[in-house]
């Protein structure tokens, strides 16, 4: 069928609404609430349009086209209205712009400057708010919040975790947990997925910047870095560069110049956790034990199973995740090395991910002190860069410090979503032949759906195999694990929808064409590496040798492998 | 009816039966106790959260419990002219409670009504179904002074 929107005459399918026709044809509506592949609320009213024959506006975001529809998006009706939206949000907003974590990268602040909204034209009572400070990952600020219910629509649709919900009505709506209680003190899972989707600064990251600019400055302690595989494909949207533009050399270069003493790779831990996990798989099938085994990486995820199917906690792989790997090394088998009281080592983990964070404060996962002091995300790096006065861009690429700077192509592919099942393939099939896959890609787990399922042949031994991501893909899965039906051998699970690379931490907005380039780079890492499988990698060899022995050992055990907690879902 | 014959009579994983279903388990209780919205996510099948956003969404739900003595005070507008919002002021600092809450003892609740329809008395109190009109702060003291009493 054909439409005309704003005199210009263009073709349209049946079922789709008009924001979704002139976002094809390039004529920007404005939105706050619309999240594409959602049902849409309506709630913000921002993407309204003139429609003939009519008589009001419409939001072009819940409006489905119909034949020889005429449509205005920029008529003085359609401007004058938005305006006054604009002009009414901000009347019930706090308009601290100045200081707020998101200045110059906020969706109202940019309409209100679109708009040339050049006052507080509405003056009335504003709707109080509490702070929620509480929970190790995220803050909520009410006050900001605009209820656009995009945190919502992420948690309950998109995550299955429903944490959050709209409470109270009319001028005391807010958005806020069951009984207004703390996110710390519901089932929040921190994966952060609705930081990266607040339009707003309602919610943001628990900040750990101070923490680790008083460690470069404290010249007791011997501050070393790790920087996760999605962030080196994702940090140069900050700096304005393309999106999936790797710049790995740049952010070592940086880390060094803001004054870290060392910077390692946590590639580097996530060759060490294949060995490990291909090690236990193998393990488990081997002498029947509990199946499947899923992947226990993502901590957004570790946080989902521990509170809505405590029963199943046994099938989670014990291995700690890549950055407790790599910070649990470092205090040990490098201290020593290097003649360092471990309790001098600071451990920073730059990381895509929010849920890090909680992760990194677990009880089990340190002795005498944990792994990982501090988690910063892609965000907090980009923001420590430049308060730091570096021009990203011109920063030389520089390498890792040896020797846990070493990687390879496995390691590299933990960033995107099937990653972690690829990459451990390759090291089980080596572990159980003795000889490399011929096949090193492994396509079947590749690509940007929420569940991606293959078995393969090792030898004899059939495996059934899942990567799922995205919490409220698992769902079934788990159920049929529950009710003794699963098939599968091994099931990777990320908590954000395509793994890291779209993590709670990475930069703001994101979208699914640079989900699409920051996956493509992730795999073009792999590509351009001349080793691909974790046990080629000639560190992580050395490091058994000379100190954890063998996958599975007793120091491993002590170092590298966790256990889990039970939590309540209320 | 005991609390599992409310459940019974609900067939689970039906989001739609939600408000029914806290409709009768405030009936039985009085009001909604936080245990049983758990209960009740449970078995609709739906988060915690969203329970609650439905219930803070309905005047007709409450999350704690109501007085002994429900003090109903007409805020209407021939009330509001002859000063209900004094009324209701005297009230609130006599048993140190905001309209809409519980005193701790449980003894008073104060509610708002936007009219009660007795215009002619205004401005009207109703406790427990009981009517006072033309009332002053000093009436007002007095009448909560006897519900003390008799406890």
């Amino acid at each position: 069928m054909n439409i005309t929107i704003n005199n210009l005459e263009v073709w349209a399918n049946p079922g789709e609404t008009i924001l979704e026709v002139a976002e094809r044809e390039g004529i920007r509506i404005p939105t706050l609430c619309y999240l594409k592949g959602f049902s849409p609320t309506g709630a913000c009213r921002m993407c309204m349009v003139e429609i003939q024959n009519e008589g009001r506006l419409m939001p072009s975001c819940a409006f489905p086209v119909y034949d020889g529809m005429i449509v205005q998006t920029n008529s003085p009706n359609v401007r004058r209205a938005r305006k006054t939206i604009i002009e009414l949000l901000i009347a019930n907003h706090p308009q601290d712009c100045l200081v707020c974590i998101r200045n110059g990268n906020c969706s109202l602040q940019t309409l209100a400057a679109e708009y040339g909204v050049r006052s507080y034209r509405y003056v009335g009572q504003r709707r109080k708010g509490k702070l929620d400070l509480a929970s190790p990952s995220i803050e909520r600020d009410p006050e900001k919040c605009i209820l656009c219910g995009r945190c919502v629509r992420i948690c309950h649709e998109m995550q299955h975790v429903g944490a959050i919900d709209l409470v109270n009505r009319g001028f005391n709506s807010t958005v806020s947990p069951a009984m207004d209680r703390s996110l710390n003190t519901v089932a929040c899972v921190y994966c952060g997925q609705c930081i990266v989707n607040c339009p707003v600064g309602a919610l943001r990251e628990k900040s750990d910047q101070k923490r680790v600019w008083e460690a470069i400055n404290n010249t007791d302690k011997l501050v070393v870095a790790q920087i996760a595989p999605a962030v080196r494909v994702s940090i140069g949207e900050e700096f304005g560069l393309e999106p999936g533009e790797i710049v790995t050399g740049k952010i070592v270069a940086a880390l060094r110049r803001m004054g870290i003493d060392t910077v390692f790779d946590t590639n580097f831990a996530a060759d060490l956790t294949i060995m490990e996990e291909a090690h236990e798989l193998i393990e488990r099938i081997t002498h029947h034990k509990t199946l499947p085994m899923i992947t226990s990486c993502s901590p957004g995820w570790v946080k989902y199973l521990e509170h809505f199917y405590p029963d199943l906690l046994d099938h989670l792989s014990t291995c700690k995740s890549p950055h407790e790997m790599e910070g649990a090394v470092i205090k040990s088998y490098y201290a020593r090395k290097m003649g360092v009281n471990p309790e001098k080592i600071f451990v920073v983990s730059i990381m895509p991910c929010i849920a890090k964070k909680f992760e990194a404060q677990r009880p089990e996962l340190g002795n005498d002190f944990q792994d990982v002091d501090a988690v910063i995300t892609t965000r907090e790096l980009a923001r420590m860069i430049r308060i730091a006065g570096l021009d990203f861009e011109r920063l030389p690429n520089e390498a890792f410090d040896d020797p846990l700077g070493e990687s390879t192509g496995a390691g590299a592919i933990f960033g995107v979503a099937g990653g972690v099942m690829e990459a451990a393939l390759r090291t089980a099939h080596a572990m159980l032949t003795g000889k490399d896959m011929p096949m090193i890609e492994f396509s079947p787990i590749r690509g940007l759906q929420g569940v991606k399922e293959a078995s393969v042949d090792i030898q004899g031994i059939k495996l059934k195999i899942a990567a799922v991501s995205g919490l409220k893909n698992i769902d079934i899965l788990l159920q049929d694990i529950q009710k003794g039906t699963s098939e599968y051998h091994f099931i990777e699970v990320m908590a954000c929808p395509n793994g890291c690379i779209n993590g709670g931490g990475q930069p703001i907005p994101s979208s699914p064409e640079k989900i699409k380039k920051r996956t493509e780079a992730i795999y073009k890492i792999d590509q351009g590496l001349a080793k691909r499988c974790s046990h080629h990698n000639q560190s992580i060899q050395k490091l058994y040798k000379e100190f954890l022995e063998k996958p599975g050992s007793h120091t491993a055990h002590e170092l590298l492998h966790t256990h889990y907690t039970k939590r309540n879902r209320y | 009816m005991n609390e599992q014959s409310i459940f019974d009579a609900y067939s689970p994983k039906d989001t739609s039966l939600l408000i029914p279903l806290l409709q009768d388990i405030q009936e039985e209780y009085g009001y909604l106790p936080e245990d049983q919205l758990e209960k009740v996510a449970d078995h609709v099948g739906l988060p915690l959260s969203r329970v609650y956003g439905v219930v803070t969404f309905y005047n007709q739900f409450r999350l704690k419990p109501l007085g002994k003595y429900v003090i109903k005070v007409c805020r209407g507008t021939a009330c509001h002219v002859k000063g209900s919002l004094e009324i209701l002021r005297t009230i609130e600092s006599e048993l140190g409670i905001k309209a809409g809450d519980t005193t701790k003892d449980l003894l008073f609740s104060i509610e708002t009504v936007a009219c009660m329809g007795a215009c002619s008395i205004a401005p009207v109190i109703v406790i427990n179904g009981n009517y006072y009109g033309g009332l002053t702060p000093k009436s007002i003291h007095k009448l909560i002074k006897q519900c003390k009493e008799r406890g």
